[in-house]
């Protein structure tokens, strides 16, 4: 649910990171926090348990100037990915406008992919939202690991919907602002054809 | 997404500004602000050059979601008040109208029986103009003519392009 203010011409928009646990959500958080220019972001917050797994959210807004006139402002959440927080992960998604979905390469997290999906689909459902016509991206992280699946193989199992997709290395910032940047893109286009 | 949309218009945003400053006054408060429950903030007012209402609006929504979860589990609709007490500052948050969080941040120069008496007026006159809001998006959708022309109509790849590159 985007937020459209006339009177101030600001939009809003909220972008929710999901994905099995430790794929690297907060980690492209991280890197979005460190390059951006620090009168565009606001504080990277993280709500994370001693051991840094994230317990609810981690929420970073940015503002990426405007677009005719309209001042442009993007929310970016992650989700906790432990199989057990479902009950917060479904919090976050209240109200999504697009959803990234970071994939973990590796071969034993080959199931975890798949299941954090098909959470994710009925997660959705429960907000009224199909992920078939979210503006949706697709995050294959970790491309750099020697245990990493062929990307053959992943896309096959993993994309759903012809949805863009970006091998990346989040650690190394590679393919981070390009997967956050096709998913606004998609989301700004939505906004357009209303 | 669509159907859900909070669109805010000039006339309501000032509405909504003076039912909050007034709630500040009355209610001797340091600040006033509202969020959507998405975490979107929509009005502020008071002392907030010293507070980062973005991360506020994030967490209180956050905070509201979590309680709504625990209220659901118990078999409650919800809970309609959150009541959080600082050694110095305290953080009143109440839902208006199901949709929206109303949120007001007090020291010691006022108390929590006098800002719960005030939320309460002021939460019926944020409730009509919530309302109205409503009601305006729904005939302009009715109608299928909007009062505005969207913003974003003719975006273009460049126009989201030039967004990533400044």
């Amino acid at each position: 649910m985007s937020f459209i203010n006339y009177a101030s011409r600001e939009i809003n928009v909220k972008l929710v990171y999901y994905g099995p646990g430790l794929c690297g959500k907060t980690t492209n958080l991280q890197y979005i926090y460190e390059k951006t220019n620090p009168n565009a972001k606001g504080k990277l917050i993280s709500l994370a348990t001693e051991t840094d797994r994230t317990l609810f959210f981690d929420f970073l807004p940015l503002d990426l100037g405007t677009v005719r006139g309209f001042k442009t402002r993007f929310h970016l959440y992650t989700v906790p990915g432990q199989v057990f927080y479902d009950a917060s992960r479904k919090l976050i998604l209240k109200g999504v406008d697009g959803v990234i979905f970071v994939a973990d390469s590796q071969e034993a997290r080959g199931d975890a992919n798949l299941e954090a999906i098909e959470n994710l689909k009925s997660n959705l459902v429960d907000h009224g939202f199909d992920l078939n016509t979210i503006p949706y991206v697709l995050q294959l992280n970790k491309r750099d690991l020697p245990t990493a699946i062929p990307l053959e193989e992943m896309l096959r199992s993993l994309r759903i919907k012809n949805e863009p997709y970006y091998e990346a290395v989040a650690v190394k910032g590679i393919g981070v602002f390009d997967t956050l940047k096709a998913c606004a893109k998609q989301v700004l286009l939505e906004l357009s054809r209303k | 997404m669509g159907a859900s949309d909070l669109i805010m218009y000039e006339e309501e945003f000032q509405k909504i500004k003076e039912i909050i400053s007034k709630l500040k006054v009355d209610a001797n408060a340091t600040v006033v602000f509202l969020v959507d429950k998405n975490g979107q903030q929509i009005a502020a007012t008071g002392d907030i050059e010293r507070l980062d209402t973005t991360s506020l609006a994030s967490l209180t929504a956050g905070n509201v979601a979590a309680t709504d979860g625990l209220a659901k589990l118990i078999g409650e609709k919800e809970f309609s008040v959150l009541f959080h007490e600082g050694e110095k500052d305290n953080i009143h948050i109440s839902i208006v109208g199901g949709k929206v969080i109303l949120v007001v941040i007090f020291d010691e120069r006022s108390s929590l029986g006098l800002v719960r008496l005030r939320v309460k007026r002021c939460s019926d006159e944020l409730n009509k103009v919530f309302q109205q809001i409503m009601d305006k998006t729904e005939r302009e959708r009715a109608s299928g003519e909007s009062f505005f022309q969207s913003p974003f109509a003719e975006i273009t790849d460049e126009d989201i392009d030039a967004l990533f590159n400044e």
